[in-house]
């Protein structure tokens, strides 16, 4: 009964992520149909190639919450807090000084990505402690530390964008290395290791059980409130490394940069196979959702569709799918 | 020990401490003039809190509001505009019942395919700001292109004070307003049986149908009224600014979702009152408004407010985990 089970959910899932493939098939099509010029340049792919990390990895931040039936609202916040007191780290060392050599300036670039990586994670644990100890439901706990977070920025920053982050930083957002973009191995990486442990790992199948059944899994001895501390606590560092690649890839960070980027990363979350009442996720799903949206995001932009229609098309398209997913649930049931 | 089970009392004592606190530390804060911006200030978040108010009792949330409000107020002062019309009520009928349309998509997505409400009114949200700043336009209608019916509308007082200076200083007769529509939504939660659905849906979703409740009815009344009010807040919000700007309200969803549960409403669902959110939108503004009152930069802001809204759902959420038990 129990394998009966399993290879029903697999296959449950294997539909969802054929119609996910589908989807983007179609989205590329279309869009090299209709501007196929412009659309199918290298150029074109090679920014997507940039793009795509950052919000790549915003979305896997959210579905990791999502996983436990949680959210994360405060992803964009850590992202923009921890670039932020990166580049204040790099303003107080480095600084206009250029006699500075490479081993050095290398060196400062590590500590300040370190930095930027250990207060994700710390505004992290903060959610999970908030959300564990104090029993906050994690939309309140994260709505108030998201303000809180982005409050700090705006506080460190007085509200403009801080500049001037270090070459080897820019390198990080913006180099390549055999024609592939850094940002893009830093994602493949961090996405293999989080698939990893999603999958592969008792950390992951518990997160899986408490987010399908929180009592059962109770029952069955699972430290609950460990693994959601835990869950928040990477979702934070996922979070500020998204920052890492934004910052660098701009060379500023400001107190709200990405703020559209809420919406995308729960758009791709749930558009992954991403159930927002926990128990269902996966970074497969996440990367191709990642790439619907980014080739329906470049192909409008080539259209010279203004960046608020482009707004309008996410958010239909977030409405369309839920409806899309109702419909053919509602057919797979009677069938 | 009843008393502090009460969160409106207990929220009561909190802004009566706040206020000596606060009058101690800078006496202009009991100053008429101060007083009466405070309370202006209550008015538009509180008509949208009391909208959010109607979906959190019913166990929903929605963080659209704000974009329905710039909805409501933009498209109709761009049709005032077009039109060279000169009134003040069909406006305002128009932007609530703009307000009212958006609410029933919400309630359609929310009811119709079961989708959990804050990912549904995230992305109308969207599609609205992208909408309304990518077809109607993203430019600001300033004072001088302004109706200047609406103006002269909102300039009247309720009273007026006379400033030593000569000044004068008034409060403003759109606080009328504001109270008049608390009264109402209190009327309809306590005293009719569409507002007790309202609590018995957040209660338990499953024992208000069973016993007769509709919760299709009750779904499109909350997501509804909160539209509607949400647009009729951001008309009366314009004409009180003399300004209307498609850009407006961002981040205002956080905040009224923070007065609300400030105020004691739980996001569970099934508790919640007027009062209560209407002393958490006080509690919320006065904070606010004496930031800057104790020269506190304006950046600090967004921080004390994150730390009110993280120690209020501290609290509630212990409160609630003791009632339940």
């Amino acid at each position: 009964m129990n394998t009966d089970f399993d290879s029903r959910k697999f296959l449950k899932r294997d539909n969802n992520l054929t119609q996910l493939v589908l989807i983007t098939v179609f989205i590329f099509v279309a869009m090299s149909i209709v501007s196929p010029d412009k659309f199918l340049r290298y150029y074109n792919f090679q920014s997507i190639s940039f793009l795509f990390p950052e919000i790549g990895l915003l979305s896997i931040a959210m579905m990791i919450a999502m996983l436990t039936g949680g959210i994360d609202l405060s992803i964009i916040g850590i992202a923009n807090l921890s670039s932020i007191l990166a580049g204040v780290y790099f303003a107080n060392t480095i600084g206009t000084d250029t006699s500075m050599s490479d081993s050095q300036q290398l060196m400062h670039v590590a500590v300040g990505a370190i930095l930027a990586l250990g207060v994700g994670t710390l505004a992290g644990v903060l959610n999970g402690f908030l959300i564990t100890r104090m029993r906050i439901t994690p939309i309140l706990a994260t709505i108030g530390t998201g303000q809180l977070f982005t409050g700090f920025a705006l506080v460190i920053t007085g509200g403009p964008a801080i500049t001037g982050f270090p070459k080897y930083w820019a390198e990080i957002g913006g180099g390549a290395v055999f024609g592939v973009s850094i940002p893009f191995l830093i994602f493949v990486v961090i996405a293999s290791i989080v698939a990893f442990l999603l999958s592969r790992t008792v950390f992951g199948i518990n997160l899986m059980l408490i987010g399908t059944n929180a009592k059962a899994a109770l029952f069955a001895g699972l430290k609950r409130e460990k693994m959601v501390f835990l869950s928040y606590m990477m979702s934070g560092f996922l979070a500020s490394m998204a920052g890492i690649l934004l910052s660098a890839r701009v060379n500023a960070a400001k107190s709200d940069y990405g703020n559209s980027y809420l919406l995308q990363a729960l758009l791709i979350a749930v558009l992954g196979g991403t159930n927002p009442a926990g128990g269902k996720g996966g970074v497969l799903g996440i990367c191709i959702a990642v790439l619907a949206l980014m080739f329906l995001s470049s192909g409008f932009q080539i259209m010279r569709f203004s960046i608020h229609l482009i707004d309008f098309i996410f958010g239909a398209f977030l409405v369309g799918v839920i409806i899309l997913n109702m419909v053919l649930e509602k057919r797979r049931g009677k069938s | 020990m009843k008393f502090f089970r009460n969160s409106e009392a207990v929220i009561g004592l909190i802004i009566i401490a706040a206020m000596i606190l606060i009058g101690a530390a800078n006496p202009a804060f009991w100053d008429l003039d101060n007083l009466f911006s405070l309370l202006q200030s209550n008015i538009i978040i509180g008509i949208m809190a009391l909208g959010v108010l109607l979906v959190m009792i019913s166990g929903g949330i929605d963080v659209s509001f704000p974009a329905v409000a710039v909805a409501g107020m933009y498209l109709t002062v761009h049709g005032m505009l077009l039109t060279q019309y000169d009134g003040v009520l069909l406006p305002f009928l128009a932007a609530t019942l703009i307000g009212l349309i958006l609410g029933a998509l919400n309630a359609l997505l929310v009811y119709r395919f079961k989708m959990i409400p804050l990912i549904v009114t995230l992305g109308t949200a969207s599609i609205v700001r992208g909408l309304i700043l990518g077809i109607i336009g993203t430019s600001m209608i300033n004072i001088d292109r302004f109706p200047k019916v609406l103006i002269n509308f909102t300039k009247s007082d309720i009273y007026t004070v006379v400033k030593p200076d000569g000044t004068t200083s008034g409060m403003t007769s759109m606080l009328l307003i504001y109270l008049g529509v608390a009264l109402l939504i209190h009327i309809i939660l306590k005293y009719t049986m569409l507002g007790r659905g309202v609590y018995a849906m957040g209660g338990s979703a499953e024992s208000a149908s069973r016993v007769g409740f509709s919760l299709k009815k009750t779904t499109f009344f909350v997501y509804c009224a909160c539209g509607a009010l949400a647009g009729f807040a951001g008309m009366l919000h314009s004409s009180m600014i003399w300004l209307c700007n498609p850009r407006d309200f961002v981040g205002m969803d956080m905040q009224v979702i923070a007065a609300v549960v400030l105020g004691g409403a739980s996001i569970f669902g099934g508790s919640g009152s007027v009062i209560g959110t209407m002393m958490g939108v006080f509690m919320l503004v006065m904070v606010k408004n004496s930031l800057i009152l104790m020269k506190v930069e304006t950046t600090w802001q967004l921080v004390v407010l994150g730390v009110i809204l993280i120690v209020a759902t501290a609290f509630s959420a212990k409160r609630d985990r003791k009632s339940r038990t």
